[in-house]
């Protein structure tokens, strides 16, 4: 855990510094200068962040449901504690992965926000999780909630995959690997970037997923202290 | 065999006691009319584009299902009748019964819709009978299968009659995306193979929100 | 299946280390039997005690939080689903269809239980043990609630199950009513296996065997 912990913060410093601080030049040299992308210019940096989260808030929603399906095996509380952390921390990183693409947004393409695809399954998925809080606390009992939250959850999970790989293509978008967009190929990995634009993605990317699964084991921790607590005073 | 037999007479149980007590239908009606009246209101002499037109389609049905498809769960609860279904039938049949029973009334309720805009809408004129027909089947069919697994979820819970739209839209918004842009080719005459795309999204999402619902309903239904 | 032709002897319940949650409490926990039919139990305690949620985890409505309940007959067991047929369930929470008449509720629910309905006569001798016969067109949502609760009898005996749950048997019903329960009871309690949960001493008095359920999770045998 420990590792977890240090790598995270290191990582995202990193990508924190180098993401803002490295130049753009229009022959790079080195490793220090990024490549200019025309259209997107220093708007690109935003990659470095947007990508990332909203790739880690769909892994916790993913994570939400693979312990709400545990839960239905094994009845376990415990399980729907993870399922239930994972979800709250999910649901943060995707109001986050919401502002940062829709900030990205205006300054790319005029408008805070445009129903582009893929705009449109990152509002679905704050949806989804919005629905999910909202039947917890519309739930009686524990079980109930627990049983029928994670029901809610693989059900929502099952629309994931048209959002993620139907729509976008059947929709012109304005992401790049939507269709009509003739220059980007499928999704931002092919995206023009340069090697060391690369390094600094994928430390973002692993940074950000670290740094997930270090609060979710601080989460589960709070959640299990305080069922504990509860237990002990009735 | 015995299973159908018994799924059958659950579908005609809801049936009949839906005639008698006319739960849904009054819901229904009542808001189908009310919504397309409030559109004409509001767009007095306007014409409206087919692409309007398609949107607001989908609108009333889909409002119109959020008062009347959660009834098959929710009035078992509410008159206390759940116990007795739980104790006679096996989830198996209790899902594909109500399933059936929604399926019913999605489709009517869209044949419905339909009729009225033809009526009502001068510019909604279907031009190619073939995408609005096919459109007509799996959306209904799709709105039904995610309605009636999200109906049996919130059946359970305290504050359903908000929470049933709140829950359900998420899931319906691949459907009615989709659906929106078939029946728009549909109004304006397009060729049947422009829509195979769309109706490929409508197929196997009435496969997968059929088949996911099937496999997850006892654990909704069986305490 | 025709629903009159199934032996009723030689049915076995056999229930391991029962437990069952309520907001992560035990309502109940450690309840262990085994009933051969003919057998009867009386589930005792006080109100809010858990009785009516054992009672459901028998008839297989709930499921257990952990432990086992099975059924066989000579060996082999039972599905749930096969137990449906087997079984008859009287319980203040059960509720039949306002709407429909006190018939079409035994037919319609027939059906849905076992692909069929049954014979008229079955139906009117059971209507009439419930002295309910000359109400048979009548819609339930206008019956009393002892009438409702004599139709739940008529229902939970039309396919002469093997096993009978009864929960608080005899409330709202009058003093014909009770000797009709009595009666029921005494038939039962020989033929197959017979659960009553009630908190009348009498009642319990009934069944040869108890288990009683302290209100705080516990149990004793």
């Amino acid at each position: 855990m420990r590792i977890v912990k240090v790598l995270s913060i290191i990582l995202i410093t990193f990508v924190l510094i180098a993401g803002i601080a490295i130049p753009l030049s229009p022959a790079p040299q080195g490793l220090f200068e990024f490549p200019i992308i025309p259209g997107l210019e220093d708007k690109a940096r935003n990659i470095f962040y947007h990508v990332p989260i909203a790739w880690t808030t769909v892994l916790a929603f993913l994570v939400s449901m693979w312990y709400g399906y545990r839960y239905l095996r094994t009845r376990s509380i415990d399980d729907d504690l993870k399922s239930v952390s994972s979800a709250g921390l999910g649901f943060m990183l995707c109001i986050l992965a919401t502002v940062t693409g829709s900030l990205w947004a205006k300054f790319n393409w005029g408008s805070f926000w445009n129903w582009d695809p893929r705009e449109t399954s990152i509002f679905v998925l704050l949806l989804i999780y919005g629905a999910y809080f909202a039947l917890r606390s519309a739930l009686a009992s524990d079980e109930a909630r627990a049983r029928l939250s994670a029901v809610y959850a693989i059900i929502a999970g099952l629309t994931v995959p048209f959002f993620i790989f139907v729509l976008p293509r059947m929709v012109a978008g304005l992401h790049p690997g939507a269709k009509g967009d003739v220059d980007g190929s499928g999704p931002v990995l092919e995206f023009k970037m340069a090697p060391n634009m690369r390094v600094v993605f994928f430390s973002s990317l692993i940074g950000f997923t670290l740094f997930y699964i270090w609060l979710l084991t601080l989460r589960i921790r709070a959640a299990r202290l305080e069922h504990h607590v509860a237990d002990q005073h009735s | 065999m015995s299973t159908i037999a018994r799924t059958w007479a659950l579908v005609v149980k809801d049936a009949r006691s839906e005639l008698r007590t006319r739960y849904a239908m009054n819901a229904l009606v009542m808001f189908v009319i009310t919504s397309v009246a409030t559109i004409l209101f509001a767009m007095r002499e306007d014409q409206a584009s087919p692409e309007l037109l398609a949107g607001m389609y989908w609108v009333v049905v889909f409002f119109s299902s959020m008062s009347g498809l959660s009834r098959i769960f929710v009035s078992e609860e509410e008159k206390g009748t759940a116990l007795a279904l739980q104790l006679i039938a096996s989830p198996t049949v209790v899902y594909v019964g109500k399933l059936l029973f929604n399926c019913g009334l999605t489709l009517l309720l869209t044949l419905a819709v339909t009729v009225l805009y033809l009526i009502v809408f001068p510019g909604f004129v279907v031009a190619s009978l073939d995408i609005f027909a096919v459109t007509w089947l799996l959306g209904s069919l799709g709105l039904a299968s995610a309605a009636t697994i999200i109906a049996a979820i919130i059946a359970r819970a305290n504050t359903r009659g908000t929470l049933y739209p709140v829950l359900s839209f998420p899931v319906l918004i691949p459907l009615l995306m989709t659906v929106m842009r078939s029946t728009i080719r549909a109004l304006a005459g397009e060729p049947f193979e422009n829509a195979l795309g769309e109706f490929q999204v409508l197929f196997s999402y009435l496969l997968v929100m059929t088949g996911g619902s099937y496999l997850l309903f006892e654990h909704v239904w069986k305490d | 299946m025709d629903g009159r032709d199934h032996s009723m002897n030689g049915i076995r319940l056999q229930v391991t280390d029962l437990r069952r949650d309520f907001n992560r409490r035990p309502v109940f926990q450690g309840i262990s039997f085994t009933l051969d039919s003919p057998a009867s139990l009386a589930v005792t305690g006080l109100n809010g005690a858990g009785k009516s949620t054992l009672v459901k985890v028998l008839a297989g409505v709930i499921g257990p939080t952990a432990g086992t309940v099975a059924y066989q007959r000579a060996g082999v067991p039972i599905e749930i689903d096969t137990l449906r047929h087997e079984l008859g369930f009287v319980s203040p929470y059960l509720n039949l269809y306002d709407e429909f008449s006190a018939e079409e509720n035994l037919r319609l629910l027939s059906r849905i239980r076992s692909g069929n309905e049954p014979a008229s006569a079955t139906i009117e001798r059971r209507m009439q043990q419930v002295n309910l016969w000359n109400r048979r067109h009548d819609d339930v949502g206008t019956f009393s609630s002892g009438m409702k609760q004599r139709l739940k009898y008529a229902f939970a005996l039309l396919h002469e199950p093997a096993v009978l749950m009864l929960d608080e048997p005899t409330s709202n019903l009058d003093a014909e009513g009770i000797a009709v329960v009595e009666a029921i009871v005494a038939e039962q309690k020989e033929r197959g296996l017979l659960v009553v949960a009630t908190n009348d001493e009498s009642e319990a008095a009934w069944c040869t065997a108890r288990v009683h359920l302290s209100g705080s999770g516990g149990n004793k045998r």
